[in-house]
C-alpha cells in the first residue's frame, strides 16, 4: 500500500513517545550525577593497594618488589623501597614501600600491574569520578590514598576477593605445613643425633649401635629428601 | 460573554484607538495590529523549540533538556542569551553587506507572510483581495535570501548548500501553489478571509472544511509535504543536514544572525502551517457547530499546535531524503498528483452535490495515486549494485 | 506627485542606477531586485493587486534567482573586488539616457488625456474571465511556449544514455 512504511514508522514513534511516560524500557536515560548506571563486577578503573586487617601500614600486602613499576606500560607507578623490614600480616619480616605513587592521569587501566603482582597486593578499584580542577598534583595518588582495606575489596569484587583470600589461605597453609615438616624433620634429626651420642657414650655393642646408626642415617637421609621436596 | 471573549483583542484595539488623535489613527491602527504578531509568533517559536527538543527526546527514548528551569522550560531563554552573547564571526573574504542583509531579508519576508493570516474572527492584519497570492509572492523572496546567505559567505560548502536549498525550494514551490489552487477554485476568491468564511458554515453540525472532500484530503497532504520541503525541515533538510554539510548555507553565520536564520525558518514553518489551516482546515472555525463557544483564535492556535506536533512527529520518524530522491519525488510524483487533484476539483465543482460526487471524486483521487506509485516503484528495480568501471 | 510615489520612484531609480554602477554582477542583480520590488510597490499603489504580487513572485522570486544562477555558473570571481563601482559606469549611464530619451519622446508625443483619472479596479476574477474568454488564444500559445522551453531544458540537462553505455 502506498505510504505503508511511513504509517508503520509513525506508529512506532508514537508508541515510543507515549510509552516513555509509562514504561521504563522506553526511557533509558540515566540522570547523571543523581543516578548512576549499575556496574558489573569486573569493572575496573584505577589501581589501589590492599591491606589486611585495620591498620594500613601494618597490614599492607605490598613488599615493594617493584615488579609492577617495571611492567607498567605508561610508567605511572613510582615506588621507593624501605631500608628496613617490617613484619607483614603473617609475621614474616618484609620490605615495605615508603613511597608508592600512581599518576592516574597517566594510568590507562590495563591491569598489567595486577596480573604480575606475586603478592596479590595491588588490585583494580571501580571508582571513576575524580573531578578536580588541578590537573597535576590532585591526580597523583600517594600510598595513603591508595591503601584500601580487604573488606572494601570484598565489597567491590566479591568473587575475586574470595578467590584471592582462598589462594592466600592455601599458600599460608602450605607454608605452615612445610614449616611443620621441616620442624619435625629438624626435631627428628636432633633426636637421632642425641640418640647416637647417648648410645656411644653408653658403650653399647657396636653391633647394636651399627644397626642404630644406619637406621638413624637412613632416618636422616629419609628426612632430608622429604624436607627437600617440601621446600 | 462568548462574543466578548472571541473578540477581546479587537475590542481592546478599538478601545486603545479611542485615545489616539485622529491624524495618527491609520498609523496607530497598523502598529497596534502588527505588535501582537511580533509578540505572539516569536513566543510561539520559543515554545516550539522547547516542544521540539522534548518531543524528539521522548520519541528517541530519552529526556529532552531538563536542567534549565523546571523541566527545561527556561531552555529557550538560555538559548537566546547564548546566541546574543556569542561572538559574531564573519569570514575575512565574505561580502559584508550581503552577509549582513541575508538574515534580515529572510526574517522580514517570513514576518510579512503573517499579514494575510486570519487568526480569528475579524482578526486579520490586511484583508487583501488577493491574499493567497501575496503569501506565495512573499514566500518566493525567501529563496533570494537563502542565495544571498550562501553566496556571500564565499565558502564552497555554503554555496553548495545554497544551490541545493534553492533547487529544493523552487521544485516544491510549484506543487505548493498548485495544491492551493484547488481551494481557490472551490472558494472562488483569493482572499483568505473569504476562504475561511466559506468554510465556517455548518450542515448537520459538521463544518464545510475542505479537508473533508477527496480533493481536499489529497490537496492537504500534498500541501503539507511541499510546506515541509519549503521550510527545509526533516525529512527534506538536506540543505541544512548536520551530518552532511554541517549547516549548509548558514555555515558561516554565528551568534545572533544564526538565531535569526533559525527564527526565519521556524516562522516560515508557522506561516505555511497557518495558510494550510486557512485553506484546508477552516481557519478559525470550530470542528463542530456545538463547539463554537470556544473563541476563534483559540481554535486557530490549537490547530497550529496540532500541525507543529505533526511536524515534530514526522521529523522524529523519517530519515533524510537524498537530493536526487527529493527532486524525483517533487517532479515525478507530487507535481502530477497536484495536477490530477486540480482536475478532480473541477469534476467536483461541476457535479451535483451528494454521495455520488464524493465516491466518484474519491475514486478519481485514489486511482492515479496507486497507479503512479506502482509505476514509479517498478522503474527502480532494487537489485545488486554493479560497477561498470571497476572490473 | 504624492510622497509615496516619490519614495517608490527614488527606490526604483536608485536600484537601477546601482545595478548599472556596481562592479560585481551579483551586486548588480541584487540592486535590480530592489528596483523590481519598487515596481511592484508602484503597481500596488495604483491598485493593481494581482499584477503587483505576480511581479514579486515572478521577477523577484524567479527571474532574479535565474539571473544569479546564470552569473554564478559562468562568472569567475577571482580576487575579492576592492572597487565597488565599475570603471565603465559612463557607458551604462549613456545607454540608459538614450533609452530614456526615446521612451520619453514616445510618451510626450501622445495626445494629452485628462490626468488623475481613477484607475479602474480590476478584480482577479475579471482578469481570469478575460484570459479565458477574450485572450484564450494568446494564453494557450504562451503555455505551449513555456512547455517547449521546459522540454528543451530537460533535454539539454538529461544524461545522454548513448554516451554512457561503453
Amino acid at each position: 500500500m502506498l505510504g505503508e512504511g511511513i504509517i508503520k514508522g509513525l506508529a512506532e514513534t508514537a508508541r515510543n513517545f507515549f510509552g516513555s511516560y509509562v514504561r521504563k524500557e522506553r526511557l533509558t536515560t540515566v540522570q547523571y550525577p543523581e543516578q548512576r548506571l549499575p556496574q558489573i563486577e569486573a569493572t575496573r578503573n584505577f589501581p589501589f593497594l590492599v591491606f589486611d586487617g585495620t591498620d594500613p601500614d601494618a597490614g599492607l600486602r605490598c613488599v615493594s618488589c617493584q615488579i609492577c613499576e617495571k611492567e607498567c606500560p605508561p610508567k605511572c607507578i613510582f615506588i621507593e623501597k624501605s631500608k628496613d623490614k617490617k613484619p607483614d600480616a603473617v609475621g614474616k619480616p618484609q620490605f615495605y614501600p615508603t613511597v608508592f605513587n600512581i599518576d592516574v592521569s597517566v594510568c590507562m587501566s590495563c591491569q598489567i600491574c595486577v596480573e604480575v603482582c606475586p603478592f596479590e597486593a595491588i588490585k583494580m578499584d571501580v571508582q571513576y569520578d575524580y573531578p578536580t580542577e588541578d590537573r597535576f598534583s590532585a591526580l597523583l595518588f600517594d600510598k595513603h590514598e591508595l591503601s584500601k582495606s580487604n573488606e572494601y575489596y570484598h565489597q567491590i569484587h566479591p568473587t575475586e576477593a574470595a578467590a584471592v583470600d582462598a589462594a592466600l589461605a592455601a599458600e599460608r597453609e602450605a607454608a605452615a605445613a612445610k614449616a611443620a615438616t621441616a620442624a619435625a624433620a629438624a626435631a627428628a634429626k636432633a633426636a637421632a643425633a642425641t640418640a647416637v651420642t647417648s648410645t656411644q657414650s653408653n658403650g653399647a655393642t657396636p653391633a647394636a649401635a651399627k644397626p642404630a646408626t644406619p637406621g638413624a642415617a637412613a632416618d636422616t637421609s629419609e628426612a632430608q629428601p622429604a624436607g627437600g621436596e617440601k621446600r | 460573554m462568548i462574543q466578548t471573549l472571541d473578540q477581546v483583542f479587537v475590542i481592546a484595539k478599538h478601545w486603545l484607538m479611542g485615545y489616539v488623535p485622529s491624524p495618527l489613527q491609520p498609523l496607530t491602527s497598523a502598529v497596534l495590529s502588527i505588535i501582537p504578531i511580533l509578540i505572539a509568533f516569536p513566543l510561539l517559536f520559543a515554545i516550539t523549540t522547547w516542544l521540539e527538543r522534548k518531543g524528539l527526546g521522548r520519541i528517541q527514548n530519552r529526556l529532552g533538556p531538563n536542567r534549565a528551569g523546571f523541566n527545561g522550560l527556561m531552555q529557550p531563554i538560555a538559548d537566546a542569551i547564548k546566541s546574543l552573547t556569542k561572538e559574531d564571526v564573519v569570514p575575512l573574504t565574505a561580502d559584508h553587506i550581503v552577509h549582513f542583509l541575508a538574515p534580515l531579508l529572510l526574517v522580514v519576508a517570513a514576518f510579512l507572510a503573517y499579514s494575510v493570516l486570519p487568526v480569528g474572527r475579524n482578526m486579520v492584519l490586511a484583508n487583501l483581495n488577493s491574499g493567497v497570492l501575496f503569501f506565495f509572492a512573499v514566500g518566493s523572496v525567501v529563496e533570494l535570501a537563502v542565495f544571498m546567505a550562501g553566496w556571500s559567505s564565499r565558502s564552497k560548502y555554503s554555496l553548495l548548500g545554497a544551490m541545493r536549498a534553492i533547487a529544493q525550494m523552487i521544485s516544491y514551490e510549484v506543487p505548493l501553489v498548485l495544491a492551493s489552487v484547488v481551494v481557490i477554485m472551490q472558494a472562488g476568491s483569493l482572499s483568505t478571509v473569504e476562504i475561511v468564511e466559506q468554510q465556517a458554515q455548518y450542515t448537520h453540525g459538521l463544518p464545510h472544511w475542505y479537508i473533508f472532500t477527496p480533493w481536499g484530503i489529497l490537496g492537504f497532504i500534498l500541501f503539507m509535504i511541499a510546506a515541509t520541503a519549503e521550510s527545509n525541515r526533516s525529512p527534506f533538510d538536506l540543505p541544512e543536514g548536520e551530518s552532511e554539510i554541517i549547516a549548509g548555507y548558514y555555515i558561516e553565520y554565528s551568534g545572533f544572525k544564526f538565531a535569526l536564520f533559525f527564527l526565519g525558518e521556524y516562522l516560515g514553518m508557522f506561516a505555511t502551517s497557518g495558510i494550510a489551516i486557512t485553506l484546508f482546515l477552516g481557519g478559525w472555525s470550530a470542528p463542530l457547530a456545538a463547539l463554537t463557544v470556544v473563541p476563534s483564535w483559540i481554535w486557530f492556535f490549537a490547530k497550529l499546535l496540532a500541525l507543529i506536533f505533526a511536524f515534530i512527529w514526522i521529523r522524529g520518524t523519517l530519515p533524510r531524503l537524498r537530493m536526487d530522491q527529493l527532486m524525483n519525488f517533487a517532479w515525478e510524483f507530487i507535481l502530477p498528483m497536484a495536477l490530477i487533484n486540480m482536475f478532480v476539483a473541477g469534476v467536483w465543482r461541476f457535479m451535483a452535490p451528494g454521495i455520488v460526487r464524493w465516491l466518484v471524486c474519491a475514486a478519481l483521487v485514489l486511482a492515479p495515486c496507486v497507479v503512479l506509485a506502482a509505476l514509479l516503484k517498478r522503474k527502480k528495480k532494487l537489485q545488486l549494485r554493479t560497477y561498470s568501471f571497476a572490473e | 506627485m504624492t510622497l509615496t510615489f516619490l519614495i517608490i520612484a527614488f527606490l526604483i531609480v536608485a536600484g537601477t542606477a546601482a545595478a548599472m554602477g556596481f562592479r560585481n554582477p551579483i551586486h548588480c542583480v541584487l540592486a535590480l531586485t530592489v528596483s523590481f520590488a519598487g515596481i511592484a510597490a508602484l503597481y500596488l499603489e495604483l491598485g493593481a493587486q494581482f499584477v503587483g504580487f505576480t511581479q514579486i513572485m515572478v521577477y523577484v522570486g524567479a527571474v532574479a534567482i535565474l539571473a544569479v544562477f546564470a552569473i554564478m555558473m559562468t562568472h569567475r570571481p577571482g580576487d575579492p573586488e576592492t572597487r565597488i563601482f565599475s570603471r565603465n559606469a559612463f557607458v551604462g549611464v549613456f545607454t540608459a539616457a538614450a533609452v530614456f530619451a526615446v521612451i520619453g519622446w514616445a510618451i510626450l508625443k501622445q495626445p494629452a488625456t485628462s490626468a488623475a483619472t481613477q484607475p479602474a479596479s480590476v478584480s482577479v476574477q475579471q482578469i481570469g474571465a478575460s484570459l479565458m474568454h477574450d485572450y484564450v488564444l494568446p494564453l494557450e500559445i504562451v503555455g505551449l511556449l513555456l512547455t517547449a522551453a521546459l522540454i528543451g531544458a530537460v533535454v539539454i540537462a538529461m544524461d545522454r544514455k548513448e554516451d554512457n553505455a561503453k
